[in-house]
């Protein structure tokens, strides 16, 4: 075996979700997709080995969610254990530092909570390691160095070569998740530690509440005269400025759709 | 002795009376020109229809009673005096800097680069007596010339190679450089996945600060230390979190109105110590191409579809492969048979944000222009002249489709092939 086919250690940083119609917790779904992406890594990587951590409170509904994760062929994961509303980084990046993997897989943002996606750009802060957001695949994986793709808007692609050891960060373009079986997930084990953890105080302070729809933006017309308003007001959306050919030849009408598509830059 | 005006009334006689062969004579002389309308001798005020009005573009004589266009003004004129409306400002010693680094999306300044300029002026010009400067801090290349019209006041362009395609470290590095020299009081960017939103998670916590991120509201409040709080989305836009703002802050779209009544005087600025090069762990290798085919049809850039008109199915396909574009369908074409139900675009199927939509043989039924209404520039293609599509079209080609994509795909593979030989 050549010495690059090495196998590669990857932890997961999972969540407890929240589903978006009923509010109950399952596996949250960017977590579920970095998963996924890591147990694919384990098959294109024999030797591979993947193993799952979550900082937070133990309780019957987090432990039913947790387990979505590992029906999906895991045997064990371990568990920061911490009290309600504490920061979560913290014990993240000591436990990481600890034992450093050389891939850690998150998803982008939190279902619950603030939210805001910062906890991947904050362990890397904290470890020094380099960071990819929006991951679509990982590509190969050699002497160190990993060829990922990440991906664009638009469905666009981008290839980047990043030393490991790295944090990743999956969203919506990574792979679908796996179903979760119920049998191996009763079966597998959650190794609980307890670790100090501080009260996030600022996170406490701030009121939280249901969203509210946000306003739509009027379309406002400034306009001196009764005249331009009324005549704003009943423009119609479509320009009708557009240029109509007809009794051209096929090869004129294409010449002018080709110049079109090159002045728009969408041939490649 | 000049100050008692003296009346003429034999003049003002010939003035009114416009067939008195001396009344141009008279009106010149009186300064009026062709007076369109005076005071009659009753008080009654007279007008002469034949001195106003403009010759329409069918030729037809045309009176614009709004009163913009009296005495036979050019149109254009007064759409002068609306672009010239902007008051001019100019900040010479601010009190404070708000730094704003946008996106530039194809290398001008987008939508939501616009909202959080207009986010950042209300944060600079909060109060008049001590007015903020914004400065817009810009990467690479860019085709953009209204940086005054959106807001700006400093402009500092960092133009480097190093800047381009995905270089976090490298722009991290300059923003803190920014930070350190002239450490603005706030920080926006706006929170999108074009790079705004990563670029920004990294930058607050390089400075140690715990940003808000999702920001769509700010209003002023005295107690928060910044003077300012704000409501963000978190938890997968499921909760509105209301906080004080601190220094930086991620804006989502439509956070504020962009700025249409002034105009700011966008100085360039440089920074007086190099930026020190960071070493790079992540290298660019560029885009990778990707099979149109398998981009999801709402977010494909470039889209072909087809409908009723279409009668060679191959041919199509063939020359959706040969541009380089995903496909779609009407609803007719689906339902006949010809594409999958997932191609659908319209008010049933999907809704798509394509830059540039080829509309081939469909004639524009109103559910199929909804599906379309965010698309650029729509191309049509189509045997009859009067349907909506054509009417909908910013360049439409009333002929036979197959003929036409055929001779498109000659187009393109010729061009490429003269690319390859020149190559």
């Amino acid at each position: 075996m050549r010495p690059e086919q090495q196998g590669v250690e990857v932890a997961v940083l999972v969540s407890v979700g929240c589903h978006p119609i009923t509010g109950r917790a399952r596996r949250a779904d960017q977590d579920a997709r970095g998963l996924e992406l890591a147990l694919g890594l384990e098959r294109q990587l024999p030797g591979s080995r993947v193993s799952l951590l979550h900082a937070g409170p133990r309780g019957e509904e987090s432990e039913a969610a947790l387990r979505g994760y590992l029906g999906m062929g895991l045997e064990s994961l371990t568990l920061l254990e911490q009290a309600e509303g504490s920061d979560a980084i913290p014990a993240l990046a000591e436990h990481l530092a600890a034992a450093p993997p050389q891939l850690v897989i998150t998803g982008a943002r939190a279902e619950r909570g603030e939210g805001s996606g910062l906890l991947p750009y904050a362990l890397a802060e904290r470890l020094g390691w380099p960071l990819v957001n929006g991951l679509a695949a990982v590509e190969t994986i050699e002497n160190g160095v990993a060829t990922l793709l990440q991906a664009l808007p638009r469905g666009q692609r981008r290839r980047l070569k990043v030393r490991l050891p790295a944090i990743v960060s999956v969203d919506g373009a990574a792979p679908v998740a796996r179903q979760s079986a119920f049998g191996p997930a009763r079966r597998a084990e959650l190794e609980a530690t307890s670790v100090p953890a501080e009260p996030d105080r600022e996170l406490a302070e701030w009121q939280l509440a249901p969203a509210r729809k946000r306003p739509k933006r009027l379309k406002i017309v400034k306009a001196a005269s009764a005249r331009d308003r009324f005549k704003a007001a009943a423009a119609k959306a479509e320009g009708g400025g557009g240029q109509v050919l007809t009794d051209v030849t096929p090869e004129q009408g294409a010449e002018a759709i080709f110049k079109l598509l090159q002045e728009e830059g969408v041939l490649r | 002795m000049n100050e008692i005006k003296r009346r003429d009334p034999r003049k003002e006689w010939i003035a009114r009376n416009r067939l008195h062969p001396q009344h141009l004579e008279v009106l010149a002389e009186r300064g009026q020109g062709a007076a369109s309308e005076w005071l009659g001798p009753n008080g009654v005020v007279r007008k002469n229809p034949h001195a106003i009005g403009f010759i329409g573009p069918n030729g037809v004589k045309r009176i614009d009673r709004s009163g913009a266009q009296q005495g036979g003004q050019a149109a254009g004129s007064t759409r002068q005096a609306a672009q010239d409306s902007r008051r001019n400002v100019t900040i010479e010693a601010p009190a404070f800097l708000v730094a704003v680094v946008p996106e530039l999306s194809g290398g001008r300044l987008s939508g939501h680069d616009k909202d959080l300029l207009g986010l950042a002026r209300r944060l600079a010009d909060a109060d008049p007596e001590r007015p903020g400067a914004v400065l817009a801090v810009v990467f690479g290349e860019h085709k953009e010339e209204g940086f005054g019209e959106a807001g700006i006041d400093r402009l500092l362009h960092l133009d480097d190679d190093a800047y381009a395609g995905f270089a976090p470290e490298a722009r991290l590095a300059a923003l803190s450089a920014v930070e350190r020299e002239l450490a603005p009081r706030h920080w926006l960017l706006p929170d999108s996945p074009l790079g705004g939103a990563d670029l920004g998670r990294r930058l607050a916590l390089r400075l140690g600060e715990r940003p808000a991120t999702g920001v769509w509201q700010i209003e002023a409040d005295g107690e928060a230390p910044l003077g300012w709080r704000c409501t963000a989305r978190g938890a997968a836009e499921s909760l509105d979190i209301q906080r004080p703002l601190p220094r930086v802050a991620l804006a989502l779209a439509e956070c504020a109105e962009p700025v249409d009544e002034t105009r700011h005087a966008a100085e360039p600025l440089s920074l007086a110590e190099a930026i020190p090069s960071a070493f790079s762990r992540i290298e660019d290798l560029g885009q990778v191409a990707v099979d149109p085919a398998g981009v999801a049809l709402a977010e494909a850039e470039f889209i072909v579809s087809g409908g009723n008109g279409v009668k060679d199915w191959d041919g199509f396909h063939h020359a959706a492969r040969v541009l380089g574009a995903t496909e779609g369908a009407s609803r007719v074409a689906v339902d006949d048979g010809f594409m999958e139900r997932h191609r659908q675009v319209g008010a049933t199927g999907t809704w798509v944000t394509a830059r540039v939509y080829l509309a081939v043989g469909i004639s524009g039924a109103i559910q199929h222009l909804q599906g379309i209404q965010s698309c650029d520039k729509v191309v049509a293609i189509n045997l009859d002249p009067g349907c909506d599509m054509i009417k909908r079209a910013d360049l439409a080609v009333v002929s036979d489709s197959g003929e036409i994509l055929a001779a498109l795909v000659a187009k393109v593979e010729q061009q490429r092939g003269g690319q390859r030989d020149a190559a």
